[in-house]
């Protein structure tokens, strides 16, 4: 069977492999059989390894150098360049992030091959399905030029495991100038936090502006807590000042597409549901019976939530 | 300090937007076509660094005819001059194909800095800046939600997920900004007319001397096959809260096994 290269996307420092890397080796499958690709500092790949190899990587090539942390995204992109310049891989596949995409891009004219962002689905000849004007059409499409290339979209395959071999095969790391322009000096986390990753959660609880204010962004937090979901805003409440930037669900923030989705106090503007409206399941709760917002949802509550959603994060507990 | 913004003009978000059944391309004739909104941060930004350290804003663009109003819209807020690459041939090029022919404008400009937006409305994709950095040999310095020139050096900070990057890179180099960076400014009545005035020079593949045989839907090195509507959503249950909207609520959630 061909082989299929995926890049690993990690979690900082010892964190493991992302969901999003298990999710790519899964989709990969229906390709050809996945060979994971770990570039990052030294002594990374072999606490992954393992994991890479339960999920179906047989080859596990490890380019480990202290110089790929400290540039921005080319190193990656000139080291899997040279891979598949090496082992004429059948397809490369990459987690979507911000990154993953750079990545591909770069990649893709190294090798002169085409390239897909955001998949949601890869079949068996290589066909992939996107979608477009945030997710109002669903588009099948391909590569038609060089090695496809394509990045996965979070959260759009269930990973599945399919014990491979994993053999650990070292792969040199010699990095040209061009690839050591822009240096990472340093990686700031501003907010820490428990909840799970944003694009990557299976449940998210967002507010809107009829959350009202900052301090009473909480009863969003408890609400989401009692589900072990993340935390996501409108962009009215980002531009209001109640949550911070980087949890904006919509067309300028973040797209989302988890099991569930509960949108409280949000009208439900085009801006928003280009983020969100391909959530498996939505639930809304808006005092105006009238917003948007319930077209979409496939249950809602019409009431005042700052009523409904402390009681509903009290049964939730309760249950526990 | 020379800058080149990227300006590109997409069919308005709000409205309803679709793909030409013709070709499977980006219905742009008879949209409701605005500036991509995230490229007016990167217009004020590349304003702001001239206000800051002088030199010139050139707006760069390619797209058919009717990109002159997104053009004039940036000469509006106070860009100097602009370069409009417009050619038939074009039509339907994928993001390679596209990253060819700015490539080859840009080439034909002076520039310390270039400056777009960090995602487009329309295609999501996120990857012009790395496409240049890569064909251009230039750093890719991407996702800004702040820009500082310090010498010949640009430090931007790369939002991430919860935090940012803090990174370096020396001049010339290609940054895209997100909408956290800075607030546009509104084109003032003065800046309408004295956009009227000001040069825009349009210039096809030929001018570029780009090969009209290696862009356009035809050289795209990737195509849509099919594309259908999203399935309209079944009808959804909706309840008033008369004390029992909570449990309501909660009941469906372990109706659908989540809780």
């Amino acid at each position: 069977m061909a082989e299929v290269l995926v890049l690993a996307e990690l979690n900082p420092a010892g964190g493991g492999v992302r969901k999003t890397t298990l999710e790519a080796l899964t989709a990969a499958r229906a390709v050809g059989e996945p060979s994971a690709v770990v570039i990052a500092a030294p002594g990374t790949a072999a606490g992954v390894r393992e994991q890479l190899a339960e999920y179906g990587a047989a080859t596990v090539y490890v380019a480990e150098s202290p110089e790929i942390d400290e540039f921005l995204v080319a190193p990656k992109a000139e080291v899997l360049a040279q891979l598949v310049g090496e082992k004429s891989p059948a397809a490369v596949v990459i987690p979507s992030s911000p990154e993953g995409k750079e990545i591909a891009a770069r990649l893709a004219v190294k090798i002169g091959s085409g390239f897909l962002t955001d998949v949601t689905e890869i079949t068996a000849d290589g066909t992939a399905t996107q979608l477009a004007f945030a997710g109002q059409v669903i588009v099948h499409s391909r590569v038609k030029t060089g090695t496809p290339v394509y990045t996965l979209r979070g959260n759009s395959v269930a990973p599945e495991p399919a014990p491979a071999a994993g053999t650990e095969q070292q792969v040199p790391v010699s990095l040209s100038d061009a690839a050591k322009q822009t240096r990472v000096v340093d990686r700031v986390v501003e907010q820490k936090s428990s909840r799970p990753e944003l694009t990557e959660a299976s449940i998210v609880v967002s507010g809107g502006r009829g959350v009202a204010s900052a301090e009473n962004f909480s009863i969003i937090e408890a609400l989401a807590d009692s589900l072990g979901a993340a935390v996501g805003a409108s962009r009215a409440a980002v531009d209001s000042g109640f949550y911070p930037h980087s949890f904006q669900v919509g067309q300028t923030g973040k797209t989302v597409s988890p099991q569930l989705y509960v949108a409280v106090g949000i009208s439900g503007a085009i801006q928003h549901r280009a983020g969100m409206q391909t959530s498996k399941t939505i639930v809304a709760i808006n005092k105006d019976a009238e917003a948007p917002i319930f077209e979409l949802a496939d249950f809602g509550v019409i009431g005042d939530l700052n009523v409904v959603v402390p009681q509903a994060t009290e049964l939730i507990t309760a249950r526990k | 300090m020379n800058i080149v913004v990227l300006v590109k003009q997409v069919p308005d978000s709000g409205s309803e937007r679709k793909l030409d059944s013709s070709d499977n391309t980006v219905a742009r004739a008879g949209a409701d076509n605005v500036v991509n909104e995230i490229d007016e941060y990167a217009i004020e930004e590349a304003l702001a660094v001239k206000e800051a350290q002088g030199g010139e804003v050139t707006v760069l663009s390619v797209g058919p005819d009717s990109a002159t109003d997104a053009i004039r819209k940036a000469l509006s807020m106070g860009a100097d001059k602009a370069v409009h690459v417009s050619d038939p041939a074009i039509h339907g090029s994928d993001a390679i194909a596209t990253s060819v022919v700015l490539a080859a404008a840009l080439g034909q400009l002076e520039y310390d800095l270039i400056i777009c937006g960090a995602e487009a409305t329309d295609s999501q994709m996120s990857v012009m800046p790395a496409l240049l950095a890569e064909r251009l040999g230039l750093p890719q310095v991407s996702g800004a939600r702040k820009l500082t020139i310090d010498g010949s050096t640009v430090k931007v900070e790369r939002q991430t997920d919860g935090g940012y990057w803090a990174l370096e890179a020396p001049l010339p180099a290609i940054v895209s900004t997100w909408d956290t960076i800075n607030e546009p400014r509104y084109p003032s009545f003065k800046g309408i007319m004295a956009a009227k005035k000001k040069p825009v020079e349009t210039k096809t593949l030929a001018d570029l001397g780009v090969d009209p045989s290696t862009v356009g839907l035809g050289a795209a090195a990737s195509e849509v096959l099919d594309f259908a509507g999203r399935p309209p959503k079944g009808e959804g249950v909706k309840v008033p809260d008369e004390g029992d909207g909570a449990q309501k609520f909660v009941d469906y959630l372990a109706g659908q096994k989540i809780v």
